[in-house]
C-alpha cells in the first residue's frame, strides 16, 4: 500500500501541473474577452477574420480546432489526470480527518479509487475519439 | 491510570469552519476546503459534460444548452471565483509547506515572531492575486462579451 | 481597565462523580494589579469554591501544566496577566480536544503517547557510548540553532487544543509530537531520520496539518510546531526523491589528554541516573 508520504507528495506535484494547465484552460475559457492570447481559440481569429462574428470558447468552431490540436489532446489527458488524483485525495483527505466510522472511510476511499479511474479512462477516451473526429471533419 | 470517566471533548467539525478567537490563516485554510471540495464535485460533472465533444457537433450543442441560462452562468462564475481563491491560496500553500516561506528557525525572544508572521505577507499577496483574478474573470464573463 | 476592581471567572466545570456533562459557574473575585488569571484560581479555590480543580505547578510558564482555554484561545493560565486580556470577563475551560479529567484538567496522555511512539530522543548506534559516555558530541553553534527552537517545547498541549485537525481527527500525531520529530531529525548528533519516518509516514504523519497556523500562535514559547511541521515536510518530499541530505550523526569529541584540573575544583559528583 502506498502510505501518506507519497501519496501527499504527488498531491502537490499534481497541484503544480494544475496550476499551469488549469491556468491555461481558465485562459482559454473563461478570461479570453479580456486576456487575448494567440491560439487559444483558433476559430475566432479565424472567423474574425473572415468578417465572421465573435465565436465563443464553448462554440463548436473553436472547440473542433482544439481537438484536432495534439498540444490540447496532451494537455487535456495530463490535466484530466492530475486533476482527478489532486482533487480525489484531497477530498479522501477531507473525509478522512472528518473521522468518520471506519466503514465510512474505506468505502469513500474506494470509491475515490474508482471514480478516479472510471473518469480518467472516459474523459482519456472522449479526447482522442474528438481528436480524431476533428482531424476527420 | 484510574476508571474514572472522562469526558470527551473534541471540538468536532466546528473546529474547522466555526468562529472563535482565530487568525485569519485559519479561515483560509477553511475556504481552501469548502472551495476545494465545490470544484471537485463540478470537474466530476464537467468532464462528463463536456465529454459529449466526441460525439459530434449536435450532442456537444445539446450539451451546452442543457448547461445554459443565468443560474448556469452564476453558478459557473462561483466556480471561477472558488478556482482564483483556490488557485492562488494553493500557491501560498505549496511554497509554505515545502517549507519555502515559514522562515528559519531562530531564538524565540518574546514577543514571539512566528511562521505566521513571516508567511501573512504572502497570504496578502495571495489574497490579492485571486482578487485580480476574480476582476479579470468578472470582467470577461459579464462586462465584455 | 485601570479602574477594575472586580474581575469574573465564568468557568467550566466537570467532576466525573457527580456531573453527566460539564456546565459553567460563575465567580466574582477582588482584582488587584498583576494578578494572573492562575492566582485568581487560587483565589477563587480559597474563598468561593474549594472543589476547583486545575492543574499547575511551576506558576511561570516552565512546566506547562496550567494549559487551558482562557476567552476562546489555548493559554497558559500562569503568565496570563488579567489585565492582558482587555476585560473583567474570563470565560475558563478545560484544554479542548484533550478529554477532561474534571474541570479543567484536561487527559494529556494521549498526545504523551503519540510523542513517546516518534522516537523524541537521539537516536544512533553507538548506544554503549550513550548510556557510559566518554565525551560530548561535537555540535556547532549552527547545528543547535536548527533545532534550538523546536526544543523549548514543555508539552503543555495548547497547540493540540488550537489545532483544526485534531478536532477531529484522533489519528493525525499533532503538532506538539510532529514539532518534536523535527526537533531530533535536525540534531547533527542524531540518525534516527529513518526510525521516526516510519512512524510519521501514513496517515498520522504532517500531510495532516494544512497550515491554519493556530499552533504557532498559542504557543506560549514561540516553538513555532507550524514551521517545525512545515520544515519536516520538505525533508520527507526530499526524501521520496531521494534528495534529502543524509548527515552522518556527528562524531565524538573525546576529552582533552592534556588537560590538567586547577587546583580547587572538586570532582564532578558521580551520575545518578
Amino acid at each position: 500500500m502506498i502510505r501518506d508520504q507519497k501519496l501527499w507528495t504527488w498531491h502537490i506535484l499534481a497541484g503544480a501541473v494544475i496550476l499551469v494547465l488549469l491556468g491555461l484552460h481558465m485562459l482559454t475559457m473563461h478570461m479570453e474577452g479580456v486576456v487575448k492570447l494567440e491560439g487559444l481559440n483558433p476559430a475566432s481569429a479565424a472567423n474574425e477574420a473572415q468578417g465572421g462574428g465573435k465565436l465563443q470558447p464553448i462554440d463548436w468552431a473553436n472547440v473542433k480546432a482544439r481537438s484536432a490540436k495534439v498540444f490540447y489532446l496532451v494537455t487535456y489527458i495530463l490535466l484530466l489526470g492530475a486533476a482527478l488524483f489532486h482533487g480525489l485525495y484531497g477530498a479522501t483527505n477531507v473525509v478522512h480527518e472528518a473521522n468518520p466510522p471506519r466503514w465510512l472511510h474505506k468505502t469513500v476511499s474506494a470509491l475515490a479509487v474508482v471514480v478516479g479511474l472510471g473518469l480518467f479512462a472516459f474523459g482519456t477516451w472522449a479526447a482522442i475519439a474528438a481528436f480524431l473526429l476533428a482531424k476527420a471533419l | 491510570m484510574s476508571d474514572t470517566k472522562h469526558h470527551p471533548n473534541r471540538l468536532g467539525l466546528w473546529g474547522w469552519l466555526g468562529g472563535g478567537r482565530w487568525g485569519m490563516e485559519r479561515y483560509l485554510y477553511a475556504l481552501h476546503r469548502v472551495t476545494g471540495l465545490g470544484l471537485l464535485a463540478y470537474f466530476l460533472l464537467h468532464i462528463v459534460v463536456t465529454s459529449s465533444r466526441a460525439f459530434g457537433a449536435d450532442r456537444w450543442k445539446t450539451a451546452m444548452d442543457a448547461v445554459t441560462g443565468p443560474l448556469f452562468k452564476f453558478g459557473e462564475y462561483l466556480v471561477f471565483v472558488a478556482f482564483a481563491f483556490h488557485a492562488a491560496n494553493g500557491i501560498r500553500l505549496a511554497l509554505l509547506e515545502l517549507g519555502f516561506a515559514v522562515g528559519e528557525p531562530i531564538e524565540p525572544v518574546y514577543p514571539y515572531r512566528t511562521s505566521v508572521h513571516v508567511q501573512r505577507p504572502l497570504a496578502i499577496g495571495a489574497l490579492a492575486l485571486a482578487a485580480v483574478l476574480v476582476a479579470i474573470g468578472t470582467a470577461s464573463m459579464w462586462l465584455v462579451d | 481597565m485601570s479602574e477594575m476592581s472586580k474581575v469574573t471567572y465564568r468557568i467550566r466545570r466537570y467532576d466525573p462523580n457527580r456531573d453527566t456533562a460539564p456546565h459553567y459557574e460563575t465567580y466574582t473575585i477582588d482584582y488587584t494589579p498583576g494578578l494572573t488569571v492562575l492566582e485568581g484560581l487560587w483565589l477563587i479555590k480559597e474563598t468561593l469554591a474549594p472543589d476547583l480543580v486545575w492543574r499547575a505547578s511551576c506558576r511561570m510558564g516552565v512546566c506547562g501544566s496550567c494549559g487551558m482555554l482562557i476567552n476562546g484561545m489555548a493559554r497558559l493560565a500562569c503568565n496570563t496577566q488579567i489585565s492582558d486580556l482587555g476585560t473583567d470577563q474570563l470565560v475558563l475551560a478545560p484544554l479542548p480536544n484533550f478529554n477532561i479529567i474534571r474541570d479543567l484538567v484536561p487527559d494529556l496522555m494521549p498526545m504523551l503517547s503519540t510523542h513517546q511512539d516518534l522516537h523524541p530522543y537521539v537516536v544512533r548506534d553507538d548506544v554503549a557510548e550513550q548510556e557510559e559516555p566518554t565525551g560530548e558530541y561535537y555540535q556547532s553553534i549552527h547545528d543547535l540553532e536548527q533545532y534550538l527552537q523546536f526544543s523549548y517545547c514543555i508539552k503543555c498541549g495548547c497547540c493540540m487544543a488550537a489545532c483544526p485537525t485534531v478536532a477531529t481527527d484522533p489519528t493525525y500525531a499533532g503538532p506538539m509530537p510532529l514539532g518534536q520529530v523535527q526537533r531530533y531529525n535536525t540534531d547533527t548528533r542524531d540518525g534516527g531520520f529513518e526510525v521516526r519516518k516510519e512512524a510519521i509516514a501514513g496517515e498520522r504523519g504532517p500531510w495532516r496539518c494544512h497550515y491554519a497556523g493556530e499552533c504557532s500562535r498559542v504557543c506560549p514559547k514561540g516553538v513555532d510546531p507550524a514551521k517545525a511541521i512545515q520544515l519536516l515536510k520538505r525533508q520527507m518530499v526530499l526524501d521520496v526523491f531521494g534528495l534529502r541530505a543524509k548527515k552522518c550523526p556527528s562524531k565524538l569529541v573525546g576529552k582533552p589528554k592534556d588537560a590538567k584540573r586547577r587546583n580547587g575544583i572538586p570532582e564532578a559528583p558521580k551520575p545518578t541516573v
